[in-house]
């Protein structure tokens, strides 16, 4: 009779490889999360998206200087989706255009000289890693990186929480009190930028945006409210780190895809069994209430 | 009036044009809202009180002339920015008032008195914990007065702030106005309702993109002026002609200190 729970812990109790790779996902459950509850909250969800296709030309801009390198992969990211996210933001500002639409123009000019870069010199493999990332490969720059992306995320969060809910909510408003609404959306955007790269490290470019986006996303149909929507999607983003590296290890699958593919999961299910407009509690449709 | 101290005058209107894409909203305006005034925008649609306002309130860029702004300006649009579906309640959207005394850090807990105190006063005592997004228009809109009323601001800008509001209500914020307006806070609302303005407001700007006539509201709302006002075209013409006009780009050929009170300037050449 196999034992679920220790199942469940045993990869992480005997590997030292799985122990680190769980550390990096939890330290991006807890950062991560977060800024996908306001991308989703300012319907920005798929700016994500974009983004992590920007950071893709500095990475390989760092891969060809530099090898497979931690650093420089990392810092041509960040270069990258910087420049595309402060770019789109100051162009939006200065023009009618609105921002979604510079977003993507900068972004695909930058997807494409990626793409260019990666095939001058890079072969499929190289690209793969690009992609998927290499989660039971985290070394120790690896998870320091991740434990201070998170650390930073947090605290700036904490730092520019009132006037970011008061850009999502009432930007005109903030305009007339206050000139602190551009930096703390470009503030915002970087910390956007931060955690795609940090993720990227994890899980690859393409699944960074899954522990972004898909616990925010389930979260709502648990909490109404910031205070409960934050912690939520954390808890969500942390079980599906959890499930998919067991699952990983138990079937063999690639770790990356499997936990994007666990919060995939959560978010099916807490949108059928969701306390907050959850499907079945719809069908359900209990009595009105007096007033 | 003219015995309380000079106060400096919160908003000067100097050769003023506003408008989008070179071609005027507001043209040519000249003129000052005084401390203390409690003036009403009046005009047909497309008569420039809300891009009036709008300049006014520092959000588009001058296309002549300028407007010279004296200490803090509460504003609150037509049409807002406000995005209902997020999850904030009434008291967090009321508390943001508070900016100015609060700023991004300190805690709103020790002003919940005063956010309730003004929620009470638009009527919206007992909905602290609801969501803003189940609000009913006219809900909202006096949740968006009472972040006003915690603004405090010596200047406060309303473009029609009182659509979709029942009348019960719109007679307690009537009210509010001539509070503030005792204060010595200076109102400037653009406004539809004729009988609202001749029994509330003392001043009123009779505007159709370029300005009818500015004074008291009884000589400002007349027949003639108001049929003026009427037949002052709407259209855009997409091929007019450069403004022949003289450019309102430095000088101070006006002088303000020379009015009697609650005399403003009046633009009888509105053609």
């Amino acid at each position: 009779m196999i034992e679920p729970f220790a199942s469940l812990v045993a990869p992480f109790v005997e590997f030292g490889f799985m122990r680190r790779a769980l550390a990096g996902c939890l330290a991006l459950s807890v950062s991560a999360p977060p800024v996908g509850v306001f991308l989703t909250l300012r319907r920005m969800s798929l700016m994500s998206d974009a983004m992590s296709h920007a950071i893709l030309p500095g990475a390989a801009a760092g891969f060809l200087v530099a090898g497979l390198s931690l650093p420089a992969m990392t810092l041509g990211g960040l270069v990258a989706g910087l420049a595309v996210a402060l770019l789109a933001g100051a162009v939006t500002r200065a023009t009618v255009v609105r921002e979604d639409a510079n977003l993507a123009a900068f972004y695909l000019i930058s997807l494409a000289g990626g793409v260019l870069l990666v095939s001058l010199r890079g072969s499929q493999i190289d690209l793969m890693h690009f992609l998927f990332g290499s989660v039971l490969a985290l070394d120790d720059a690896a998870l320091m990186l991740l434990g201070g992306i998170s650390t930073l995320t947090l605290a700036a969060l904490a730092v520019i929480y009132r006037p970011l809910v008061l850009e999502c909510v009432d930007p005109l408003f903030l305009r007339t009190v206050s000139r602190g609404g551009g930096p703390v959306h470009l503030a915002f955007l970087a910390l956007v930028v931060v955690n795609l790269v940090g993720g990227f490290q994890a899980l690859g470019t393409l699944l960074a945006v899954g522990l972004m986006l898909l616990p925010a996303v389930a979260a709502r149909f648990w909490a109404r409210d910031l205070g409960g929507l934050i912690p939520v999607s954390m808890l969500i983003a942390a079980i599906a780190s959890v499930a998919g590296l067991s699952l990983s290890y138990r079937f063999d699958l690639p770790s990356g895809p499997a936990i994007v593919l666990a919060a995939g999961a959560l978010y099916v299910a807490s949108m059928l069994a969701g306390p907050r407009d959850g499907l079945l509690r719809r069908l359900a449709r209990p009595r009105h209430l007096e007033a | 009036m003219s015995a309380r101290p000079a106060q400096p005058d919160p908003i000067r209107l100097v050769g003023l044009t506003l408008g989008y894409d070179r071609h005027p909203a507001v043209h040519h305006l000249d003129g000052t809202v005084r401390a203390g005034d409690l003036l009403a925008l009046v005009g047909p649609n497309g008569a420039g009180k809300s891009t009036l306002l709008k300049g006014m309130a520092g959000e588009i860029r001058c296309l002549d002339g300028r407007i010279e702004r004296a200490g803090a300006i509460a504003y609150m649009p037509q049409a807002d920015e406000i995005d209902r579906s997020f999850p904030l309640s009434v008291l967090d959207l009321a508390g943001m008032g508070l900016w100015r005394r609060a700023g991004a850090w300190r805690s709103l807990n020790r002003h919940r008195a005063a956010i309730e105190a003004a929620l009470a006063t638009v009527g919206l005592e007992g909905f602290e914990a609801r969501p803003v997004g189940t609000l009913s228009g006219g809900q909202f809109r006096r949740a968006l007065f009472a972040r006003l009323i915690l603004q405090d601001c010596p200047v406060v800008l309303l473009d029609e702030p009182f659509t979709g509001i029942d009348a019960r209500t719109v007679e307690d914020l009537l009210a509010l106005l001539r509070r503030w307006h005792g204060e010595g806070r200076t109102v400037v609302a653009a406004l539809h309702d004729l009988g609202q303005v001749q029994a509330h407001f003392p001043t009123t700007l009779l505007l159709a993109r370029a300005p009818v006539s500015w004074g008291p509201t009884a000589r400002v709302l007349t027949p003639e002026n108001l049929a003026r006002a009427r037949a002052l075209s709407e259209a855009w013409d997409e091929d007019a002609a450069i403004c022949a006009g003289p450019r309102a780009s430095g000088g101070h050929a006006h002088d303000h200190g020379a009015h009697a009170p609650g005399d403003h300037h009046h633009h009888e050449d509105a053609a």
